[in-house]
This record gives C-alpha cells, structure tokens and sequence, in this order.
C-alpha cells in the first residue's frame, strides 16, 4: 500500500487541472437551485464537453472513451472535480451504472452502438427495474416481454423510474418466461422511450419535485437484438448493474459530503449557540467530529472496495456495505445540520433569510430516500447476513 | 395513584378524534395547507363551537376550565389530524400568555374574544438570533412604540392582534396599527405558516411584565409535544396497517423482523412520548414542584422521537413514503418545525440538566 501519487498520477491530474482550468463552466452558480427540468440542457453541454475531453468516464476501458484510470486516478478526478465545483455530469446512471453493465454483458454492436452517446451524454439512461409489487423483491417482477418474430412485445408497468421523464433510453428488466422460477425467467432489454405504447408519468416526490416517474408499456415493440446478456439470463444481468450502483456511488458522494461538512464547519464559526459560536460548543464539536471522521471512513471503505474490483474485475455483494454506509451517514449529516442551523433549517429555497439558498431543508427530506433507493437498508443488510456472512435466509 | 385518564378525559379525547376526523380529513387538511394562510373560518367557528377555543380558560370569560390533561388530549387529537391553521398560535400561546400576565380588563377586551372563537392571534418571540432563551431577546419597546422585527412568527397573518415578547415586557399591537408589516417566510410545514414581523414605530399596549411568562411558554410548549404524539399516532397508525397488507416475496412486509421490529420502535417512542406528555399536563395543572422539568422532558424527548418514528414511517413504506400523494412527509415536516419550535431536544437536554444536575449540586453544598 501507498498512497503517495506516482508520477503517472501527477500527470493525470496536471491534465485535468489544465483542462478543467479552461473549460469548467463559471455560471454554474446561477443553475445551481434552478428544478432539473430547466438546467437540464445545460448539465447536457457541460457533459458533452467533458466526453470532447475524454474525462466523462475515466475509469472505462480506453477503446470506449475512458481512460482505463486507476483507482487513484479516479479519486483524483473527482477530487479536482469538486475543488473548482464542476457541476454534476446529468447522465449518472448511463455513466455509472448502465454503461458499465453494457460493457460488460454487451455485444460488440451494442457497445457500438450505445456507449459513445452515453458518455456524450446525447442519449440519456434510466433504469426500469421496480414495479408496484416488485420492489425489493424484484425478481417478482410482472412486466412480460413475449416474442413476435424478431420482436419483443412488452407489456406492464415500472414505477420510482428516476430521470423517467428524461430517458432517451431505458434499462428494462422484463419476464420472457412466466413458466419457471421467479430468478430464471427475467430478461434485460434496453428499450427506446420513443418507441409507440411507451407513457411517462412523472410522481412528485415529497421534496416538491418529480425526479422520478411511471412509465406504461403498452404492446411497445423492441427487437430482439436490444436484448442484453443472455435471454433468461436477466437477472444476473441487472445484478451486475445493481452492484454498480451499491458500489461506486460512494467515490462521487464522498466529495458532496465533503463539500457538506466543509460547509457546516464555515456556519458552525458564525452560527451562535448560548452566546458563543456553536464551533466552540463542545457537543456541536463532537457532532461534527464524529462526521468529519465518518465521511473519512466511508472514503476509505470505498478505495478498499475499488482495489478489490479492480483485482476480481466485479463489484461483489460487499458494495452493501457502502450503500448502508453513505445513505445512512447523509441522513445523520443532515440532521446534524438541521441541530445547527436550528429554526433557520426548516426554511425552504426561495425565502430570503434561507441559509445557502434552502439546500439544507431539501437535502433534509431528499436523503430519507437515500436508504429506500437502488436496495433499501433493509435488504442491503439481508445480502451482507446471507451473501457476505453467508448466515441464513431470513427471508 | 392512577395514570390514566378519567371517563371524561376518554370521552373529550374520542370526540375530538372523532370531530378532527371528520372537520379536517386528510383532504381538507390538504386543501387549507395550500392556501396562504391555512386559515379557514367555517372550521374556525366549528372549533368554537366545541368549546375548543375557550379550553382551560376561565368561564368569567367564555371559557370551559377544563385542565392542562385535557388540553393535552385535544392538542393530540389535533396533531393527529394535523389540523391547520392558527389554533395552537391562537388558542394555546396567545391565550396561555393572556391568561398569565393580563389584568382582568385585558383578559376581557382580548381572551374573552378568543375564548368565542372572534379573533385569531399569535405570539412573536424568536429575533435574528432565533434564540428560544428569552434573555436573548433584544427588541425594546420605547415610549409606547416598537421598531424592529420578530421572524418565525407562526400564523401571523391571520393574526386580529399580536402579543410582542419584547425585552422590556410584553406588549400587544393591532394587526393594522401603524407601521406594522407581516412577511411569509417559507418553511418546511406547510400547514403552520411562519411570518416575519416588522415594526416601525409601531404604537403597542403593554400587557405585563415578561416575569410571569414562563408558565405560558411551558404550556405551549407541552401542547407542542402533545401536538407530535398525536402526529407519531397517526404514523404509527399507518404504517403498522401498511406492514400488515404490502406484500414482498409473498409475505405481508410486517413478517419481517427489520420491518416489525422497526414497528415496536415506533410504538415504544410513541407510548413514551405520550406519557412524558400526560405527565407534563399533569404537573402544569397541579402546578407541582417538577412542572418546568416535567415539561422539558416532554418536549426533549418528543423532539427526537417525533422525527425517528417518521423516519421509520417513511423507511417502511418504501418508494410509496417518498411520494408527495402519501401524507407521511407531511406529518414529517411538522415534526422538523416543531422539532426546533421551543427550543430541541440539546436545549431541553440543557434546561433538564441545569435542574437536575446544577440544583442538585447546590443542595449537596448546603448538606
Ligand atoms: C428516490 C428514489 C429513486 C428511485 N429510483 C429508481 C429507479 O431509477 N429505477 C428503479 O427501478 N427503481 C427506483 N427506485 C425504487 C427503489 O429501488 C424501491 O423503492 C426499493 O427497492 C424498495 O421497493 P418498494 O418501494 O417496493 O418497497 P417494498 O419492497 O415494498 O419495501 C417496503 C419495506 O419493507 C421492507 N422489506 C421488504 N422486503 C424485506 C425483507 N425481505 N426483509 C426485511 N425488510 C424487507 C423494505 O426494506 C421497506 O422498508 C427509487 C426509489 C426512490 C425512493
């Protein structure tokens, strides 16, 4: 083990230092709070330009646009990333979970055809896995898929879709064979969301906003040939995307948690508490200690999780692990800020004497979906007791 | 001894539920949190009506003196319904500092009136420094007129006249007297608006002096606490009959222990809330010894629970409790207001050891 950068890491992180110096947009302030739905675009071109300079995603292999970077080339990208506060790439889930999954059970005309636009961010992912009564168990999905020559016909319903109503595309998990067990008979398609019989609904959610939707799938035509991996061998494949999802979220999020605290350690200096600053007030300071120190562990869980998929090539059940870790330590970050901010917490965007423009409030009830979302906590620690610890099923 | 409630205190509280139930569904709840003042006059006069207006204050002036265990039970029942609008601005803090500080001639031109259900009002006490210790309070009244502002003032636009904790005393000021300016702010309950209030020399009566204010405040802020147990009822409530009908891997989701053990959580925060709460009410009303403590534990430990038992309310409904259709995060966003309203659970924490652990040293000098 070491930690100290190589000269090849120098190097990577010179360029990206030069590049981000000339090209990181300056505006993004004033897009920062704008809804999705209006900054969406820009978020596009920001990513497109990111692709131009071959730093969307580069910790993809070289020949499909990334840079096959090494996990401490990662770790440098991201934290470059945040020191000029670039704003977020808008196709995170073709970039981090649906892109990797393409280029591992892909064929060589799917990679083809697909990657390059997702890294440019010209055709934008979401993921159709949880339906009504198929969430955490999703294997008992519904949605059927039955073949007509050299077409697949989809029926049913997806729900809790994020970015449903900006998908270009969409990662499908469907039933192609109601006739045995419930793992066996699912197949992934990626389908076009212009296809006919394709509904987009969009749900609010309880922040106000609707960042995630339903989608209906009425007799939607896809052709067989957009099946991905092996019919009837969709499970493993939407495994394969759902340990990416657990497992390398994390590095992103250890700088937006970093930014978080770096924040709160700013307001604990001017934000007064029994008439000193609360900075100085021992329980705020072991509160912001403990998060400071936790934000560090995740951190190190995450590079320890990266070297070991770098040597077993996937992400293996133990991304759980990391998905417990850093949704349930946004919730306890967030509460901690509320504890400081006190009544000036609860206060929404928009209202002048909001502090940071209402982020705090937001990200408040944004992160009781953390533990919900991509496998809630209660089954990521159903897969560590079984999987990792190979206890019992208790299920 | 006997810790429970009395056949009238069972029956105030099944008619409360019962009248909330039916007043204020979750539909009109609804409606009225999306209007601006979640101020509704018809269910105003209704409130009246019961006599819920007029609770524990005196007949002498239209009230029904009943006890603070009563007011508990109807701001429980409230909570649950998560009723809007200005009852608990009006009712339980205006009337409970009227009642306190006023001269019998106050309490007539000003009590008596909410008492019938006439007026509405508020109390603004929180500054720039959103400080719940009212030392820290800095406006002064001078020569009979403020100038200055109260932020976080709950249901001040409603408002018939406003009671201003200042430095110097408590003061009343008419919602249209001269140079006074009423703001929203926005925040995350929608169904108790907050407002900034700006004064410019504005002309004020003085009511009394800020010494008799805490038992009004310590009233308030138990029915606060008594306000977030019906809420945590009303999540238990749903998410208990949620666990018991959702079905994953062909099992209702309850037959789970993450997920019933999670239930037991809730209701083990609920029942004990609730009975900081009845204590609490009990205390105030037998005005005994631990009263201020007693009110302190409520609101310290109805602060944490209150957002714990949502948080498992939400976690067990899955997707479903991310939705803004489900009332869940509503009920969640009172208990993040109320959760600071009165000072948290560190200031309560604070309040409680500064009783018993500093009171307690000066017992042991004096030994
Ligand atoms: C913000 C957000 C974004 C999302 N984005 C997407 C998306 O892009 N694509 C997509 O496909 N889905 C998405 N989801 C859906 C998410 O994956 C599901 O909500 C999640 O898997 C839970 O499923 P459910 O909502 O049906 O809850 P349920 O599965 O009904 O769970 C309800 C409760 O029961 C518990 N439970 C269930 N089974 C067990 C068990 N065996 N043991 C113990 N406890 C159990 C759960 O932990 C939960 O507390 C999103 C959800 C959210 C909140």
């Amino acid at each position: 083990m070491d930690l100290n950068l190589t000269a090849e890491e120098s190097a990577f992180r010179d360029e990206l230092h030069g590049w981000l110096a000339a090209n990181a947009p300056q505006d993004w302030n004033e897009w920062r709070e704008k809804p999705l739905d209006e900054s969406f675009s820009y978020l596009r071109a920001w990513q497109r330009k990111l692709h131009e300079g071959r730093w969307a995603a580069v910790s993809w292999p070289k020949e499909y646009g990334g840079r096959s970077a090494t996990l401490m080339q990662q770790a440098l990208f991201w934290e470059e990333m945040a020191r000029v506060d670039a704003p977020p790439m808008v196709n995170a889930l073709g970039l981090g979970l649906i892109g990797p999954t393409i280029i591992a059970c892909g064929t060589d005309a799917q990679k083809e055809r697909y990657i390059r636009k997702i890294l440019s961010a010209e055709e934008i992912w979401c993921q159709g896995f949880s339906e009504p009564n198929a969430g955490s168990d999703l294997a008992g999905l519904q949605t059927e898929a039955r073949l007509d020559g050299d077409h697949y016909i989809v029926n049913g319903q997806k729900v809790w879709t994020s970015y449903g109503s900006f998908g270009d595309w969409c990662e499908l998990v469907v039933r192609t064979d109601p006739g045995v067990a419930k793992h066996k008979g699912l197949t992934v398609l990626l389908v076009d969301m212009k296809s006919p019989g394709v509904e987009v609904r969009p749900l609010r959610q309880m922040t106000g906003e609707s960042e995630f939707s339903e989608l209906f799938f009425r007799d939607v035509r896809v052709p067989a040939e957009n099946t991905l991996g092996k019919v009837n061998d969709g499970w493993n494949v939407a495994m394969s995307t759902l340990m990416y999802e657990r497992g390398s979220y994390g590095a992103r999020l250890h700088l937006i948690f970093k930014r978080f605290i770096t924040r709160l350690i700013e307001l604990a200096r001017t934000v007064q508490r029994n008439g000193r600053p609360a900075a100085e007030d021992p329980l705020i300071r072991q509160k912001l200690a403990q998060l400071s120190a936790e934000i560090e562990i995740m951190r190190f869980n995450q590079m320890r999780a990266f070297s070991r998929i770098t040597a077993t090539g996937v992400p293996g059940p133990e991304g759980s692990l990391q998905k417990i870790f850093w949704s349930e330590l946004n919730q306890r970050l967030q509460q901690i800020a509320q504890e400081l901010l006190g009544s000036y917490g609860q206060l929404l965007g928009g209202d002048p004497h909001a502090i940071d423009n209402g982020i705090w409030s937001y990200a408040y009830l944004r992160t009781r979906g953390n533990t919900i979302e991509a496998g809630t906590s209660e089954v990521q620690r159903n897969i560590i007791g079984h999987f990792v610890l190979g206890l019992p099923r208790s299920y | 001894m006997q810790f429970g409630l009395t056949e009238s205190q069972e029956f105030l509280k099944n008619s409360a539920r019962q009248f909330f139930a039916g007043e204020c569904p979750s539909a009109e709840m609804r409606r009225l949190m999306a209007t601006d003042t979640a101020y509704d006059a018809v269910l105003w006069s209704k409130l009246a009506d019961q006599g819920y207006t007029g609770i524990i204050y005196p007949e002498a002036y239209g009230g029904v003196s009943l006890g603070k265990v009563e007011l508990m039970l109807l701001l429980e029942e409230a909570g649950r319904a998560l009723l809007p609008g200005p009852f608990f601005s009006t009712v339980v803090l205006a009337g409970s500092v009227l009642d306190a500080v006023g001269t019998p001639a106050h309490k007539k031109q000003y009590l008596e009136p909410i008492c019938k259900g006439e007026v509405r009002s508020t109390v603004a006490i929180l500054e720039a420094g959103a400080s719940w210790n009212l030392q820290d309070i800095q406006l002064g009244a001078s020569n009979g007129k403020l100038n200055g502002e109260k932020l976080f003032v709950p249901d001040a636009a409603v408002a018939d006249f406003l009671i201003v904790i200042a430095r110097n005393g408590i003061f009343l000021v008419n919602a249209e007297a001269r140079g006074l300016t009423i703001s929203p702010m926005s925040g995350m309950d929608l169904t108790r608006k907050l407002y900034v209030v700006r004064f410019n020399n504005t002309p004020v009566e003085e009511i009394g002096p800020n010494l008799d204010l805490a038992r009004a405040l310590d009233i308030s802020t138990a029915a606060l606490a008594a306000e977030l147990v019906g809420g945590m009822q009303r999540t238990l409530d749903v998410t208990v009959e949620y666990a018991k009908t959702r079905k994953q891997f062909g099992k209702p989701i309850g037959m789970f222990q993450a997920v019933q053990h999670q239930c037991a959580d809730m209701y083990l925060e609920t029942e004990s809330s609730r009975s900081a709460v009845y204590y609490a009410g009990w205390a105030l009303e037998e005005n005994a010894p631990d009263a201020a403590t007693a009110v302190s534990i409520a609101k310290m430990y109805c602060s944490d629970a209150a957002r714990t038992v949502g948080n498992r309310g939400i976690q067990i409904h899955g997707g479903m409790g991310f939705t803004w259709e489900n009332d869940l995060h509503l009920y969640y966003r009172r208990a993040k207001a109320s959760e600071t309203a009165f000072g948290d659970a560190t200031f309560h924490r604070e309040r409680i050891a500064s009783m018993v652990i500093d009171s307690g040293s000066v017992s042991a000098k004096s030994a």
